[in-house]
């Protein structure tokens, strides 16, 4: 990574942040549906970049929005594990050369692009509320906490992506 | 050896990915259990005084209906002074003997969440006056949740809409008890469980704090019965209550501190050792 690059990245770790603590924490569409935007971090960190340094990074992020939302460590453990896996995703979307033909998120295909977004935040959703309610007698306010909050946030990360994208 | 250190190198990420999930589980379940969570609460230095910070601004939104909440809270507390005046005796009344066991502290509301499972309040006051874990927590019109976090300047309220709550009330007509409980359905509704079969029940009677916890004096309001069932084996009933607070739109509570709670702790602490 070079100097901007490292400068962007930190830059968009920040606002992230803020973004979905204050604003995006709060909508509560329906009572209870907030979109996850945070993520978008880890979906468009360089794919040949350092895995372990996302790994922690996607920790911090967590950790972040769970000191704000006193949720003790649900987004930390969510985020580290979309991390962890997320190679595996990249893979199976976008073909076992991913890491060497340099595809860019914002010129490739729509489909692709939108089967990784939404594998990538139905995991995360999935773990967020799994801990968030800890309880298999509320297996089905899992599901549609899950279910809801997913399609909102898959609309809103790809309408970002496609937004911020730098077409070359 | 040289096997052992290969084998770390090459599954760097792995093991870097195993030891922040564990952390993060570790948290988790830190964070479900009332009272452990240290580590991971908004009432710190930063997560606080930003808060602080947005709420300084979202404020001037709701001046005008903690306006009417003040004045309406006013109104009242003059009622209940003319009466109290109309039946007293004392021409003078003694100022000591006014002084009840229980001081309360006003603070702002900086965040507030209802949407989740297990909601947290953050508010603008610490350590420093005096705030202290298991303080009750109300608004004028009735209560919130108990103090389960604090740091020097700010503290996290543990939210009465939050699974692991639970908080004795009673019936105001017929003083039945029961412990107040949320089913995370509708942040403006909470369940009293355990009402003896016995006891009297009519939609719109008034639920109010039992007063046998040193967190909350007795008779707090809290809400009005919305409906109510006969559990499966007709031993008790569950209530639905509907809350006077709009739990969804808070700014100003206040903290209730019980002078004589290290007395009753003690006291209480001492039985336990003698048996």
């Amino acid at each position: 990574m070079q100097n901007k690059d490292i400068l962007i990245n930190i830059l968009r770790f920040i606002i992230l942040i803020l973004l979905q603590v204050f604003i995006l924490n709060n909508i509560n569409f329906l009572g209870f549906i907030n979109p996850y935007l945070y993520i978008f971090f880890i979906l468009i960190f360089p794919f040949n970049g350092n895995k372990a340094l996302l790994i922690f990074l996607s920790f911090l992020l967590g950790l972040s929005i769970d000191f704000f939302g006193d949720s003790g460590g649900i987004h930390a453990a969510a985020s580290v594990f979309i991390a962890y896996i997320r190679p595996a995703f990249l893979k199976f979307s976008f073909g076992v050369s991913y890491e060497h033909d340099s595809i860019k998120l914002g010129n490739s295909d729509f489909i692709k692009r939108f089967i990784y977004i939404t594998l990538m935040v139905i995991t995360h959703h999935v773990i967020l509320f799994s801990l968030e309610i800890f309880n298999t007698d509320h297996i089905l306010l899992i599901l549609k906490s899950t279910l809801f909050s997913s399609i909102f946030s898959v609309v809103l990360l790809v309408t970002t992506m496609s937004l911020f994208s730098r077409k070359s | 050896m040289q096997q052992i250190l290969f084998f770390f190198i090459r599954n760097k990420n792995f093991l870097l990915f195993c030891v922040l999930f564990l952390v993060s589980i570790g948290l988790t379940i830190q964070s479900h259990s009332y009272h452990k969570n240290k580590f991971i609460t908004s009432a710190n230095f930063l997560s606080g005084g930003l808060y602080s910070f947005k709420s300084n601004f979202t404020d001037y939104f709701n001046l005008r209906t903690e306006n009417n909440q003040l004045i309406e809270e006013n109104l009242r507390m003059r009622e209940q002074l003319e009466f109290f005046k109309k039946n007293s005796f004392l021409t003078e009344v003694d100022s000591s003997s006014i002084l009840s066991k229980y001081y309360y502290t006003p603070a702002r509301v900086i965040n507030n969440s209802f949407s989740k499972t297990k909601n947290k309040i953050t508010i603008d006051e610490g350590s420093k006056k005096n705030i202290e874990l298991d303080m009750g927590v109300i608004t004028s019109k009735g209560i919130v949740g108990i103090i389960n976090n604090t740091s020097k300047n700010y503290a996290t309220i543990q939210s009465i809409l939050n699974t692991n709550s639970q908080i004795n009330a009673k019936l105001k007509s017929t003083d039945h008890f029961g412990s107040l409980v949320w089913d995370t359905n509708d942040p403006n509704i909470v369940q009293l469980e355990e009402i003896p079969r016995l006891a009297p029940l009519v939609i719109g009677d008034t639920i109010v704090t039992g007063g046998r916890s040193t967190i909350f004096p007795e008779g707090i309001l809290i809400g009005t019965i919305k409906g109510f069932k006969l559990l499966a084996d007709e031993s008790s009933y569950t209530l639905n209550i509907q809350l006077f607070n709009d739990m969804t739109n808070l700014n100003h509570v206040y903290i209730i501190q019980n002078k004589e709670r290290e007395e009753i702790k003690l006291v209480e602490e001492g039985d336990t050792d003698a048996e």
